[in-house]
């Protein structure tokens, strides 16, 4: 089959004041149609960052100083602005973190959901509107007729993730990215929305990429992962592998602490430390200050992604 | 919202009763009714008689009572200068001032949207930075400088203006005497016009600026282009609506600072308006006048930002559903 | 010492003034005026106060440059004959100093208000803010030109010319308050929370030593960027009240008070009575103006608006 989205080599550097700092060091991914990937890994790890350089929509000092971003045969990075703009909320949409700030608070529900089919197709507003109410039945908003004259603020969290949601869906697009789309939904409803994620995934045979902190949410809804650290891919593999038979530390150190796994009456787990800024990147392995099983070499050659049983993983100990 | 017009009107006869209650004490501690009346040259027995004639030796607050009763069927005092009631005076002048300001501020709002959109979208482009440059010259021209410097330009120097005055007038009706349909009338309001907008434009155009560079940092925003939108649409109708808030709310406020600078303006150009009207009465001591022109401002002030409030909820959903702010 | 100046060149706020064309030609212009305005009674060559050395006969004499200037007067003469580039030195000291005082005191009523209210919260932090919001309302300068007009019309010309710089320093000072309030209220609200406070507090230090020493230089940088833009604000609010007439006295000129007394002679072709103070006074808070935008840019506070 033909792969939906194909990341080569991809570098984002940020252009700051004081100098140029790398946020992405050259990661590669790939994507079937229809398939479901999670980047994960701790905050500032650059899995955002990738998630919004495929649509060029990194914020402002960032720029992509290299690679390739194939998707559908083209090498959309390479793409001027009105090309990208036909790209995305069209055939690549975008789910954000918080929806409390990510619905315009001055505009009904209903403006926000049409101006984006508008955008790409050539219909009428009362097209636009049926199809809006289409989608909010998908995602299981009673009666969408009155809540599409209604503005952001009446609705409560869950309820405004669930309508960013399916205003990702109005273009029935071949690629979801969601960025950490229920960290900031209270912990009741966190599973709601994931369960809909998925089921419309599915439904609608949408690639998605996943990007979370939480390897449990990851597990269950997507087929491979991709874990990063410090701006780079260090192991990558279909999700049951990973999970079930971690190579990297770093990995094992995110498994062993989740809720899920660890055991009653002991302390919860904490990988040592913490991810180091991108302008102070150790040498050799970023990860070795933190590494249990770090040796020499770890802290003088940066290990490269190599193939390890079914997965990829960079890291020394399996040289 | 009808709850919150409600409590914003009732907010608004609140601070003008403060407001009658500082200008009636003002009058009460300078004020001389009695000069006001019948002058200067009236015997001290005469004068006394009148006084209590007149309440003048009555409690405090019952004649803040008498005052406030009066005031509210427009009866402010006489004025000692013009011989004539206060309110009287100051509707005569109102409408100089109204036309200078109306004039002022269609230049601002025509002006300042534009350049403070264009600043905000475009920060790093050479026609920003000349625009940001100028704003700050603006900003640091005091307006009676610059006025100062147009009537020497154009009057002494070139003499194609006319340095003071209204010029040739039309009777509307009532008090209104207009200077806008004349040809006359209209030359002698460009210069003030410039004046009173060389100093209000850039206070609108970094205000503009500054909010709109804040509402485009947004995750909404940010959003807006990941839905794909055109980016007109993204800065006129996202990004331009949010603006708009911050940028009425402060613009409310402004309406003082457009006060003081109409009074230098006018005193400058010698513009027949309340500006002038009220440093002239504080030159002649005309306490009655002073104290109405406060009163009067007081009321325009107030009705203002009661408005300027009730817009702010009209623009704003969040008000106008739950009414709460 | 010397550390703290090697410090200092290496930090980043050095590092962007020396590499900025405009702050630095705006600092030294400003430490200029600054050093010609309080050295006036060393530097200007006549002393405008001397009423014995002036003589009307000078009077609206122009610029040395000009047709009929006189050498002992480089940028003219007054209606009155006195040398305009000494009243300017002096109106500007007197400038300086209203509007360096008025800050001065609303910086200080900010930061008293702002702590209280910030640090003991309740009901008198929401008086206080009410407080505030009720003040911002108003514009400084149309308070300031009312106040000035009732005390002039309550003590009468002469009392009150007396007591201009005092009254002045105070009817501009009472007025920006809030600013400076709001922000020292959010960055203590803020610091509270953290836990050296709680920790100074379980220590058994005073409320008063937690705010002095903890909370106050972590406002120092908004404070600072305030006072620049205020104290150019000041300025213009001083000369626009003494260009109505209710400021300084033409005895004791501020800038403003000078390009009031010589507006009238532009009728008569003597431009350089009221432009040369003019021109000043614009240099003077475009300087200001200029290095608080610098400041604003670099230091990258939060501000609190009104």
């Amino acid at each position: 089959m033909d792969k939906l989205l194909e990341v080569k080599d991809l570098v984002v550097k940020f252009a700051l004041r004081t100098g140029t700092l790398t946020a992405l060091n050259g990661i590669n991914f790939s994507l079937l149609p229809g398939e479901r990937m999670g980047l994960v890994g701790e905050s500032g790890a650059g899995k955002s960052v990738a998630g919004f350089s495929i649509i060029n929509l990194i914020s402002k000092p960032g720029f992509i100083a290299g690679g390739e971003v194939i998707f559908e045969g083209e090498d959309i990075s390479k793409y001027n602005f009105e090309q990208m703009r036909s790209i995305r909320g069209n055939k690549i949409s975008m789910i954000f973190q918080d929806p409390m700030m990510t619905l315009n608070p001055v505009l009904t529900i209903g403006t926000q959901m049409t101006e984006t089919l508008l955008a790409h197709k050539q219909m009428s507003k009362e097209e636009a509107t049926e199809i809006a109410i289409e989608c909010l039945k998908k995602v299981y908003i009673p009666s969408p007729e009155t809540r599409l004259k209604q503005y952001p603020h009446e609705f409560s969290g869950g309820m405004r993730q669930r309508i960013v949601i399916a205003i990702s869906l109005l273009t029935t697009p071949k690629l979801i990215i969601a960025d950490e789309p229920t960290t900031a939904l209270d912990v009741t409803i966190q599973a709601e929305i994931m369960d809909l994620l998925l089921e419309l995934c599915i439904k609608e045979k949408m690639g998605l990429i996943l990007i979370t902190h939480d390897l449990g949410v990851v597990s269950q809804t997507t087929q491979k992962i991709a874990v990063m650290y410090a701006g780079r891919i260090v192991e990558k593999g279909k999700t049951l592998d990973i999970i079930t038979n971690p190579k990297h530390p770093y990995t094992q150190g995110l498994i062993k602490a989740l809720p899920q796994t660890h055991k009653k009456g002991e302390k919860l787990y904490q990988i040592p430390g913490i991810m180091p800024n991108l302008n102070q990147i150790p040498s050799g392995c970023p990860f070795h200050p933190r590494c249990t099983f770090k040796k020499d070499i770890c802290s003088q050659i940066e290990p490269s992604l190599k193939s390890v049983d079914k997965g990829e993983v960079a890291c020394h100990l399996y040289a | 919202m009808f709850a919150f017009i409600v409590r914003r009107f009732l907010q608004a006869v609140f601070v003008m009763l403060v407001i009658s209650l500082i200008g009636f004490s003002i009058q009460h501690q300078i004020g001389d009714p009695v000069r006001d009346l019948v002058g200067i040259s009236v015997s001290k027995k005469e004068r006394e008689a009148l006084r209590e004639k007149l309440g003048l030796n009555d409690p405090f607050f019952i004649q803040y009572g008498r005052f406030l009763k009066k005031a509210l069927h427009g009866d402010l005092g006489r004025s000692f200068f013009y011989k004539k009631p206060a309110v009287d005076v100051i509707l005569s002048k109102a409408p100089a001032t109204l036309e200078l300001v109306f004039v002022t501020s269609i230049l601002v709002i025509v002006f300042s949207i534009p350049l403070g959109i264009y600043c905000a979208i475009f920060p790093k482009k050479f026609l920003s930075r000349l625009i940001m440059g100028a704003s700050v010259v603006g900003v640091s021209i005091p307006v009676f400088l610059t006025a100062i410097m147009l009537i020497y330009i154009f009057s002494v120097k070139l003499g194609v203006m006319p340095s003071f005055g209204r010029g040739e007038l039309v009777h509307i009706g009532g008090y209104w005497y207009s200077g806008l349909f004349t040809w006359d009338g209209l030359k002698h309001l460009v210069m003030p016009s410039i004046a009173l907008t060389s100093i209000m434009l850039p206070l609108f155009v970094r205000l503009i600026r500054a909010e709109m560079m804040e509402v485009l940092e947004s995750e909404y925003i940010r959003f807006a282009w990941a839905k794909g939108l055109k980016p007109k649409r993204i800065w006129f109708v996202h990004a331009f609506k949010n603006t708009l808030l911050p940028v009425i709310t402060v613009g409310g406020v402004q309406l003082g600072t457009l006060i003081a600078f109409t009074i230098l303006t006018e005193s400058v150009f010698q513009w027949q308006g309340l500006g002038f009207l009220f440093v002239e009465a504080v030159e002649r001591a005309d306490t009655t006048l002073l104290v109405s022109y406060l009163i009067f401002v007081g009321f325009v002030f107030v009705l203002i930002n009661t408005l300027v409030d009730i817009i702010y909820g009209l623009v704003n959903p969040m008000v106008r559903i739950t009414g709460k702010k | 010492m010397s550390t703290k100046w090697q410090q200092f060149k290496n930090s980043y706020f050095f590092h962007s003034f020396i590499h900025d064309k405009v702050a630095i030609v705006s600092f030294v212009v400003l430490v200029m005026l600054v050093v010609c305005s309080f050295s006036a009674p060393i530097i200007a060559p006549h002393d405008p106060y001397d009423t014995t050395t002036i003589d009307v006969l000078d009077a609206e004499t122009p610029p040395i440059w000009m047709e009929g200037g006189n050498p002992n007067f480089l940028l003219g003469t007054d209606a009155q004959g006195r040398d305009i580039l000494s009243t300017m030195l002096y109106g500007m000291r007197v400038s300086l100093l209203i509007g360096l005082g008025a800050v001065f005191l609303q910086a200080f009523l900010g930061v008293v208000i702002g702590l209280i209210a910030g640090y003991f919260g309740g009901k008198l932090d929401s008086l206080l803010m009410r407080l505030a919001d009720v003040q911002l309302s108003f514009s400084t300068l149309m308070v300031a030109i009312f106040i000035s007009a009732i005390f002039q019309a309550f003590f009468g010309i002469n009392k009150y010319e007396e007591l201009a710089v005092p009254f002045l320093i105070i009817v501009i000072g009472l007025a920006e308050w809030p600013q400076y309030a709001r922000t020292v209220r959010a960055s203590v609200l803020a610091e509270k929370k953290k836990e050296y406070v709680e920790a100074a507090k379980v220590i058994g230090f005073g409320s008063g030593r937690i705010m002095w020493k903890h909370i106050l230089p972590n406002t120092l940088s908004p404070i600072l960027v305030i006072s620049t833009i205020q104290v150019a604000n000041a300025i213009m609010s001083e000369a626009a009240l003494s260009f109505l007439g209710l400021g300084m006295p033409v005895t004791k000129p501020s800038l403003g008070s000078l390009i009031n007394s010589g507006f009238e002679y532009i009728f008569s072709g003597s431009w350089w009575i009221t432009i040369f103070p003019g021109i000043l006074l614009v240099i003077l808070i475009l300087v200001i103006n200029l290095l608080g935008d610098w400041l604003r840019d670099v230091l990258n506070p939060k501000l609190y608006k009104g």
